[in-house]
């Protein structure tokens, strides 16, 4: 039977072959351009490494910018990393925790409720330097704040503020039923119930997302720019209202000038800024990794 | 939940923890206005500056002009070099990342273990929390010189360099996204298609990424609008040349490298120049959210095929 066959299609097992032959090559090619990426993120790593590592010393850590490469380091600009992220701790963790916890637990769903959501998604979406326009606008001009910390970390909190509300919903949606029905088995009212229950069982999703949204405003320069923190700043802010600079800013003012000390200046900025955000990245994986096996 | 509302109302003592409790609900519910009045104030500000400009420089000047100098007697107020510019990087940075992104993915789903999908996942999260500024160092330092090795005539800001690290930067994003989607492709589908003798080439082009396509689609969408609002990168990498050039070896202009340029010299309040930023800004805004309502709207087509 199989003889007459193959007399009828002359080219049937070829044809066979050259299939399964395509589907390992496609598949190969897939795993080949993975890995190109990752390598594509090793080179990158090395570049900067290569190109930084030397400036890379207390000193660089400790010292004001200037204008002589061998005296610039990015005190301010660390102090002013650390001062934006303790305001967007206190101003837009709060908010947005909240507005989840409000949209998930509280709030009818209806119309108004399917818009909200729809808004925040939208939000999510604009790109950081409309924002950046807004905070311009409203806060240094309209509000009077001036170009400082307090225009800055509004601003900012804007632009994460959906973020945080989406990952913080998406922790309090994964809190099983039954906790909340025991809490109301027991009297609890509905703000006992996702004060001391749901908040609690979902915190760890909710850092996760907080951590998250927080390394994306430490990286994030185009904002910034906008309400003009680009200055030079040689000394620390020490209240909310003074002028600031931060590192993804500084490392902007360094690759923009034409010299190649600067260029390595800037280098050097990176591997400390990416330090930072590499630990709070890797932090949020680890809670997370944590979280799924105790859910497990 | 109502048990638990009138087991409190019938309890006395209960009263003043309603009476506090509808405060507390009441701030969260304040809490959530932040969201909406961030929208209006976002399209009322953009609104309110374009409407000013629109009365200085027709529409049409504007949105079908073909010079733009600003900055510079005589001005002319042509928005297309600059919308060039970003379809220019955009369009480079798809074409890398697009058929990148989408095999990545498919390895993901389709091929990789589970153990390796551990590995390679960290990974592309980790490419995609690199803040931009690092992409145009990135661009500046180390793709430039090295396409200057290629192409001698190549300047120091170009196109080229620029949609290089957009597409690298919007890669991981494609690369997750497509394969949520393509992991959430029922199994039954594809061990259909096995059981009729399919190869996993074919199961993958035939069966699973045509089941995901509006998913798939999706990711694209929203990975482009991210490249469209890319600023730090390509005001670094492309220069701040407006530019309707056809070659991507030149320097070009974004719109977002053109507000970054305005708002580094100190440009006052009400003037001309201010306004041209929002009248930019607005364009950018609906190009982004007509693309970004397109994309949600496919995931969530998407969506309600597959999760029944």
């Amino acid at each position: 039977m199989s003889i007459s066959i193959k007399s009828y299609y002359p080219n049937e097992e070829l044809a066979l072959r050259i299939r399964h032959r395509k589907a390992v090559y496609f598949s190969r090619f897939c795993a080949l351009v993975t890995w190109l990426g990752v390598a594509l993120l090793a080179v990158l790593f090395y570049q900067i490494a290569v190109d930084g590592y030397m400036w890379l010393d207390f000193q660089f850590l400790s010292s004001f910018p200037s204008r002589f490469p061998y005296k610039a380091g990015i005190k301010s600009a660390l102090v002013g990393t650390l001062w934006l992220i303790t305001m967007l701790t206190f101003i837009a963790i709060p908010l947005g925790v909240s507005t989840a916890l409000y949209l998930e637990e509280f709030s009818k769903d209806g119309r108004i409720h399917r818009l909200i959501s729809l808004n925040i998604s939208n939000l999510a979406g604009v790109p950081s330097i409309v924002y950046g326009i807004i905070g311009l606008a409203v806060f240094v001009r309209g509000l009077e704040l001036e170009r400082s910390l307090v225009s800055g970390a509004l601003t900012m909190s804007l632009l994460i503020l959906p973020v945080i509300i989406i990952a913080s919903r998406e922790a309090i949606k994964s809190v099983p039923d039954g906790i909340r029905n025991a809490a109301y088995a027991l009297g609890a009212t509905p703000w006992q119930t996702a004060w001391s229950h749901i908040l609690p069982a979902s915190f760890p999703g909710i850092l996760t997302g907080v951590i998250l949204s927080l390394s994306r405003a430490i990286g994030e320069t185009a904002p910034l720019i906008m309400i003009g923190a680009l200055t030079y700043v040689a000394f620390l802010p020490e209240g909310p209202m003074d002028s600031f600079t931060t590192l993804p800013i500084q490392i902007y003012n360094w690759i923009s000038r034409p010299q190649e000390e600067f260029h390595q200046l800037a280098a050097a900025a990176i591997i400390v800024l990416l330090t930072v955000l590499l630990t709070m990245n890797a932090g949020a994986i680890y809670i997370r990794h944590k979280t799924e096996q105790r859910l497990k | 939940m109502k048990i638990a509302m009138t087991l409190n109302k019938s309890n006395g003592k209960n009263t003043r923890s309603t009476w506090l409790e509808k405060l507390i609900v009441g701030t969260l519910a304040g809490c959530t206005l932040i969201s909406v009045i961030t929208t209006v104030v976002i399209i009322l500000m953009l609104g309110k500056e374009s409407a000013v400009f629109f009365t200085q420089i027709p529409f049409l000047d504007f949105i079908l002009g073909t010079r733009w100098v600003p900055l510079l007697e005589p001005t002319s107020y042509g928005v297309l070099p600059l919308v060039w510019g970003t379809l220019l990087i955009t369009f480079g940075a798809s074409l890398i990342a697009i058929p990148i992104g989408l095999c990545s993915a498919i390895y993901l789903s389709e091929y990789a273990s589970s153990r390796m999908r551990s590995i390679v996942k960290p990974i592309l999260e980790l490419l995609a929390g690199i803040p931009t500024v690092v992409y145009g160092y990135f661009a500046l330092t180390f793709v430039t010189p090295l396409l200057k090795t290629i192409f001698p005539s190549i300047q120091v800001f170009n196109a080229l360099s620029g949609a290089i690290v957009v597409g690298i930067m919007i890669l991981p994003m494609i690369a997750t996204l497509s394969d949520n989607a393509l992991s959430a492709v029922p199994r039954s589908l594809r061990e259909g298609a096995y059981a009729l003798g399919a190869t996993s080439f074919e199961v993958t082009t035939k069966v699973v990424v045509p089941a995901a396509l509006s998913g798939v689609m999706s990711s694209f969408l929203l990975a482009i609008s991210r490249a469209i609002g890319e600023t730090m990168a390509v005001t670094l990498a492309a220069g701040a040349t407006p530019n309707m050039s056809l070659t991507f070896l030149e320097s070009i202009q974004t719109m977002t490298a053109f507000i970054v340029q305005i708002s580094l010299g100190d440009t006052p309040a009400g003037g001309i120049a201010y306004q041209t930023l929002f009248a930019v800004a607005s364009l950018l805004f609906l190009i982004t959210l007509v693309l970004n309502i397109i994309s949600q709207w496919l995931m969530n087509r998407y969506r309600e095929v597959y999760d029944e």
